[in-house]
């Protein structure tokens, strides 16, 4: 799984009907020390997160298992929202 | 998932057996910002897409995940036409 935060939101009308009822967030994956990393991803928000939230999601093949229906076409899930991070050092990331 | 525009089509009569009846789409890559990226996918469209409408595009292994392309030789395909994309300035 990686860390990203939420930066905005994508509406289809027309997709996938395993799809349907699932909100897509547009998420930017960031490194370990919260700086923006790579592009920004879609992602099947499952947790109910909102823009600015930070979350982590899990990719490939294993984003459809916490769907309901095994066979939905996801690459990328949102599977929870962070409220805290701490490292070694220091305290990374607190909501 | 990623987030591309349709900019062609692929038509091939000889192709592998479980691909026959599968519509194939060219799709350039584009950034949620809408700049475009060089880099496309051959997609199998699964809601028909049409030329020129902005797509999401689910890639790799989770391109099986569906009744369609279940166990199939497809590592990309069209899952949604995109209407709007909100991004936080």
């Amino acid at each position: 799984m990686r860390l990203g935060r939420v930066i905005g939101s994508l509406h289809c009308t027309k997709k996938y009907p395993a799809l349907e009822g699932y909100k897509l967030l547009i998420v930017q994956p960031v490194d370990s020390s919260n700086n923006p990393e790579g592009m920004p991803l879609i992602c099947v928000d499952t947790v109910d997160a909102g823009v600015e939230d930070v979350v982590y999601f899990v990719e490939a093949r294993d984003a459809s298992i916490p769907l309901k229906d095994p066979l939905t076409p996801s690459d990328a899930t949102i599977t929870g929202i962070i409220e805290r991070i701490d490292t070694i050092n220091r305290e990374l990331y607190r909501k | 998932m990623i987030v591309g525009k349709v900019v062609g089509s692929v038509w091939a009569t000889r192709k592998e057996e479980r691909l026959k009846g599968m519509k194939l789409l060219i799709v350039q890559h584009y950034n949620v910002d809408m700049t475009p990226i060089e880099d496309y996918h051959i997609c199998v469209d699964l809601v028909d897409a049409g030329l020129g409408d902005l797509v999401l595009v689910t890639r790799g292994s989770s391109a099986r995940q569906t009744i369609q392309t279940d166990k199939k030789p497809v590592d990309a395909i069209i899952v949604g036409v995109i209407d709007r994309i909100d991004l936080k300035k």
